[in-house]
């Protein structure tokens, strides 16, 4: 797999994309939705990978669109746009979930040791899960539950570096984190995942996933 | 170059991401073939990668799209103003040769205003280039928000904008209005802002 573009985005598109930008600079702001309408799920993927919410993260996507908008003058077209948007929904996520732990008092969460010794379980029979087994909901939904219940440290590299597709710098540069933190914390969520996926469909991990109170699974 | 199982965990992931040398590459991969477990978790930590990745893992909410697009439409309506100003700034700087030669060749040269309802102009200075729309009554500075018709704008200098008939804009040019002039039908500022627009 390779570390740099993710296999969303073209050169062409990146110049059709630096067009439109161009065309919202000069006032034509219903270029905006052209622009966006590629990334709406991935800017909604990256607010659901922290804050764990439905509401939450639909509106926290929307603020991170317009705030996109609003500072579209700031965008440098070094780096790619798919990445600069998503750096503000992270951004607008952990703006979020502080205020939100400020309200509840809750502690920031304790797993905090980026211990790159993890052993994966020993499964006597592993089954792969087939990618077209993804077309069932109930699929999909305990693949999102699995997600939701490592730690929020390893969801969020897994979910810009295995989801949305960014490299591993940029994944560092969107969290603010060393690229050798990324491949520390990339390491041991996929292999947690794949330790609660690795029995297959019909095991027992489903059952043995651990959600907070009154969370919904991501 | 031999590796044990411990290590292979430690560089899977660097492994799947093709981020290791040749040497450790070939090693891993030497290992691999004879653990069955370690194949179980490089196979499953690569059907992981695989599984995720799927656009059909990225679902967003039924109505995501549309409820996103409502609110863009609101908010940019409610920011259009500034957003005039920044294509009016763009289109100024076109303009500015243009226009002056048409403002030049203008028929218009009565002074008296071009709307009943504003309020004149007093010490403007008369090089000062300012943005005016053919069919508006008012003249304003590049950017003002008040710009609304951005498809007939001008380009001018402040001395013939007066020449021409505009008064100034009483949000950009309210320090050069003439405070001591009536106004009809009263002062009311914001009725002012309402009838000359543009």
């Amino acid at each position: 797999m390779a570390a740099g573009t993710g296999p969303l985005e073209h050169p062409a598109q990146q110049d059709y994309e630096q067009r439109l930008i161009q065309r919202i600079r000069d006032g034509e702001h219903e270029a905006f939705y052209e622009l966006i309408r590629p990334y709406e799920r991935r800017v909604y993927a990256a607010a659901l990978a922290l804050l764990r919410n439905d509401a939450d993260a639909e509106d926290c996507a929307q603020e991170a669109v317009l705030k996109a908008f609003k500072n579209i003058r700031q965008f440098r077209s070094e780096a790619r746009f798919s990445t600069w948007l998503i750096q503000i929904a992270i951004n607008e996520a952990r703006m979020r979930r502080r205020r939100q732990r400020t309200d509840l008092m809750e502690p920031i969460e304790q797993e905090q040791r980026e211990d790159s010794s993890y052993a994966p379980r020993e499964f006597a029979d592993w089954r792969e899960i087939p990618s077209e087994a993804l077309e069932r909901k109930e699929v999909r939904e305990r693949l999102a539950a699995a997600l939701g219940s490592i730690g929020e440290i390893y969801r969020e590299v897994f979910v810009l570096r295995d989801m949305e597709q960014l490299s591993i710098d940029e994944t560092a540069k969107a969290l603010g984190i060393s690229t050798a933190s990324v491949k520390t914390r990339l390491l041991r969520a996929r292999l947690m995942l794949r330790d609660l996926l690795a029995p297959g469909l019909g095991g027992s991990w489903s059952r043995n996933l651990s959600f907070a109170k009154g969370e919904k699974p991501w | 170059m031999v590796v044990n199982c411990e290590q292979v965990w430690r560089e899977i992931s660097n492994y799947l991401d093709g981020e290791v040398d040749s040497e450790l590459r070939a090693a891993m991969e030497e290992h691999v073939r004879g653990c069955q477990h370690c194949t179980a978790v490089l196979e499953g930590t690569r059907n992981v990668i695989q599984l995720y990745g799927d656009e059909r893992m990225m679902e967003v909410p039924l109505g995501f799209s549309r409820r996103l697009h409502q609110r863009l439409e609101s908010d940019l309506s409610s920011s259009r103003r500034s957003f005039v100003g920044w294509a009016v700034a763009a289109a100024a700087s076109l303009l500015v040769a243009g226009g002056i030669a048409v403002a030049r060749s203008s028929v218009f040269s009565h002074p008296s205003l071009r709307s009943e309802h504003s309020r004149p102009s007093s010490h403007v200075p008369p090089d000062m280039m300012v943005i005016v729309a053919n069919d508006g009554k008012t003249f304003h500075v590049s950017g003002c928000p008040f710009i609304h018709d951005k498809t007939r704008l001008r380009a001018i200098r402040a001395q013939e904008a007066e020449k021409e008939g505009y008064a100034p804009c009483v949000r950009c040019m309210k320090k050069y209005i003439d405070a001591t002039a009536s106004s009809r039908p009263s002062n009311d500022e914001r009725l002012n802002e309402n009838t000359h627009l543009g």
